[in-house]
């Protein structure tokens, strides 16, 4: 085993020189640009190895940002399967959800301005063609008369296309039904979105502009992490918050309690008795993406 | 000794040559660097210097890819009818089909190369160093199809010309295999390319099964036409002999394939417009405009004009073997084909996108200019292979021990 990994290594090393020339510009060439350039797929490193890769990151956002980050990598808990419960009855469009993610989870504010969550207006008599759905609504005050809203966000599909067709499985789904991305290991190819039937991934096309004093320090290794140019990203639900026992921001922040959340696995969770007792449906079900996210009418 | 011999003939050749020849790679170089200053500035601002968003996530680059992913499929295919009617240099054929396809295979991975964010993590990609995701992930079927059909086409026409260097008979045990495998193997990558669209559900217009087919079709259509032209140049310029009975052949044939590629266009049509589901939005998109949007609207058309006009220059016997029809055809069908299997295959696959929105993509300064460049290199390489296989095969340059003092090489200006 010991032997594999330094011929990997070796491996590596060598090809490291071989495209040393084709990496141009984007490397530096000091030892902490070398380690991230040689930085193995998250799954295949030791703890080891782990502690290393933190402790390079922190230094690196700490001279970033001026602020000490604190990364976890906690893993998904047994026994646990995350789902979301989204209330069509009581959305009021107010984007709410939207900004307390970009916020929570240190997304690029401007140029560009990334965001998880999209809160789309539709005429009232239609739903499932989204073809006249309205972006970028922009009224004095919400709710409209003649109007609904429906915030989308990532799915978390249980059988997700977009970890599919990911040529170098850079993104996968962690056992607790949670679809994550190694930000350090994704190439960028943008495949990813191509598959996703939800609009529920987002790219870095340039360096992420987060101001230092607006940055979140508790982070998740495969979550709200600052990211870097030329990645893709998406929601998590929250991973360093759900994985401590926390409601995922965007549940806390809505006014209208449109927003619930919980575990699947749990027969007495709120998740599980709204799946039960609401009649719930979920998005584009004729994809078979069998998402974990059910949308719901109260009233 | 002898190796030193080649070596520094071959850079003779390269390096000296007639004025055209130099203005010619004068020009490509130029443009190759003008791309490389795009590409620099691209790996530095990151992708956002193109016109691709979240909702239009590939553009001009991976249309590009996938034309010449044809290209490179199609100049092989040239082999068979090639062998079926007895074209007479049958030997030049398959090593410039093969070259021209090494080229085109060349430039559609870079192609994909400047489409990749993060260049930098190229390598993993590579099976056993990497995490190559096969076979669960097309795209990584296609790196490992291409990467093996660029070997394949340049092992066998290095092999050939090495062999008529030293002034033996290439092996046909050797060579014929590897031949006929590249012919399925020229189908593959295309197959696999096509299913890299076709298999994603939350993109209907790529969700059909025409696709696969109707790739192949135009390809058929694309590869030989541009084998038209260049067998035509290479006959001026390098003194190739083919002759226009072989041109006309190729030209029936891609008649022929014009035809299936409108049929099946037809079918697709009919198909989304008769049912006229919310499916239909993305050919609306392109053939009609939707909602107020309408920028690929005239290219497409003009692409249909284009392969509609080629295909009946092709199918009627007077026109087709008439060289001046049959170079503007081939010329329509090069530039028809690209727009409707680039811009035309890509872009409207993300109109509307999954929650309907519109974004509206046309290619920018950048993507031009790096698109340009990669066609430029393309063509600078392939005019190498060629300077260099055509004098080795004509004879002209061989092995020191076959030089007869009469034998006076064609190219003047070659011998210092
Ligand atoms: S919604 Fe999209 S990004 Fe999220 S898991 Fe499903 S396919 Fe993947
Ligand atoms: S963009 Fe990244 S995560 Fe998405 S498919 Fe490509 S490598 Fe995988």
């Amino acid at each position: 085993m010991e032997n594999r990994h330094s011929r990997r290594d070796f491996i590596k090393l060598m090809s490291m020189g071989a495209l040393a020339g084709l990496s141009l510009g984007s490397l530096s060439c000091t030892k902490a640009g070398r380690e991230e350039f040689l930085q193995k797929h998250f799954h295949e490193m030791t703890e080891t190895e782990k502690k290393q890769v933190i402790r390079r990151l922190e230094e690196k956002y700490l001279k970033k940002y001026g602020k000490q980050v604190q990364i976890s990598t906690q893993p998904a808990e047994a026994g646990t399967l995350w789902g979301y419960g989204l209330d069509l009855s009581r959305c009021i469009g107010c984007r709410r959800c939207v900004y307390a993610c970009v916020k929570e989870n240190n997304q690029s504010r401007i140029h560009p301005q990334l965001q998880w969550i999209r809160v789309i207006r539709l005429k009232k008599g239609s739903l499932i063609n989204l073809e006249n759905a309205e972006h970028y609504y922009n009224p004095e005050t919400v709710p409209e008369p003649g109007f609904m809203y429906m915030p989308v966000q990532c799915q978390q599909c249980e059988n997700p296309p977009c970890v599919r067709v990911c040529p170098v499985n850079a993104t996968w789904k962690d056992p607790d039904g949670i679809v994550v991305v190694d930000y350090n290991w994704c190439i960028g190819c943008r495949y990813c979105m191509a598959a996703c039937p939800y609009k529920g991934r987002v790219f870095n096309w340039a360096e992420p502009n987060l101001p230092a004093g607006e940055l979140n320090t508790e982070v998740h290794y495969l979550g709200n992490r600052p990211r870097m140019k030329n990645v893709v990203e998406k929601c998590t639900f929250c991973i360093q918050r759900v994985r401590q026992g926390r409601y995922p921001a965007c549940v806390e922040v809505c006014p209208t309690g449109t927003r619930k959340f919980g575990n699947l696995l749990d027969p007495n969770s709120e998740i599980r008795y709204l799946i039960e007792n609401k009649r719930v449906f979920r998005l584009k079900e004729d994809f078979n993406t069998d998402p974990k996210f059910y949308y719901f009418f109260s009233a | 000794m002898e190796a030193w011999r080649f070596f520094k003939k071959t850079v003779n050749m390269v390096f000296i040559g007639t004025k055209a020849y130099y203005l010619w790679c004068a020009f490509l170089l130029t443009v190759i660097g003008v791309a490389v200053i795009f590409y620099v500035q691209q790996l530095n601002a990151g992708l956002i210097v193109t016109q691709m968003r979240d909702q239009v996530s590939w553009g001009l680059y991976i249309g590009n890819f996938t034309y010449l992913v044809g290209v490179a499929a199609a100049a092989v295919l040239l082999v068979i009818p090639a062998y079926i009617y007895h074209f007479d240099p049958i030997k030049e054929i398959v090593v410039l089909g093969e070259l021209l396809a090494a080229s085109a295979i060349i430039m559609a991975l870079m192609f994909v190369f400047v489409d990749l964010g993060r260049p930098d993590r190229f390598w993993h990609l590579i099976p056993f160093i990497g995490s190559l995701s096969f076979p669960k992930s097309l795209l990584a079927w296609d790196v490992i199809v291409l990467n093996g059909y660029l070997v394949l086409n340049t092992i066998v026409p290095i092999y050939i010309l090495v062999k008529i260097y030293f002034g033996a008979e290439p092996n046909k045990k050797f060579v014929i295999p590897l031949v006929l495998l590249s012919i399925p193997w020229a189908v593959g990558i295309h197959t696999v390319t096509a299913f890299l669209y076709n298999g994603l559900a939350a993109r209907p217009f790529w969700n059909a099964s025409i696709l696969a087919p109707r790739f192949l079709a135009s390809a058929f259509c694309s590869g030989p036409a541009m084998a038209i032209i260049i067998f035509q140049i290479l006959r001026k310029t390098a003194g190739m002999k083919i002759k226009n009975e072989a041109l006309f052949k190729i030209s029936e044939l891609i008649a022929y394939s014009m035809f299936i590629n409108l049929f099946l266009l037809g079918a697709e049509l009919f198909k989304e417009y008769y049912t006229g589901t919310i499916h239909l939005a993305p050919l609306e998109y392109l053939y009609q405009g939707l909602h107020g949007h309408h920028s690929l609207v005239p290219w497409i058309w003009s692409a249909l004009f284009m392969n509609v006009t080629a295909f009946v220059i092709f199918l009627i016997p007077k026109t087709r073997e008439n060289l001046l029809t049959l170079n503007i055809g081939s010329l329509f069908i090069i530039v028809g084909v690209w727009i409707e299997k680039g811009l035309g295959l890509i872009v409207p696959g993300f109109i509307p996108d999954p929650l309907g929105e519109i974004y509206e993509y046309m290619p920018n300064i950048t993507e031009i200019s790096i698109s340009l460049g990669i066609w430029a290199f393309g063509l600078l390489i392939f005019t190498l292979f060629m300077r260099i296989a055509i004098p080795i095969q004509r004879g002209d340059f061989i092995h020191s021990r076959f030089m007869k003092p009469t034998s006076r090489p064609q190219y003047e200006r070659i011998e210092p």
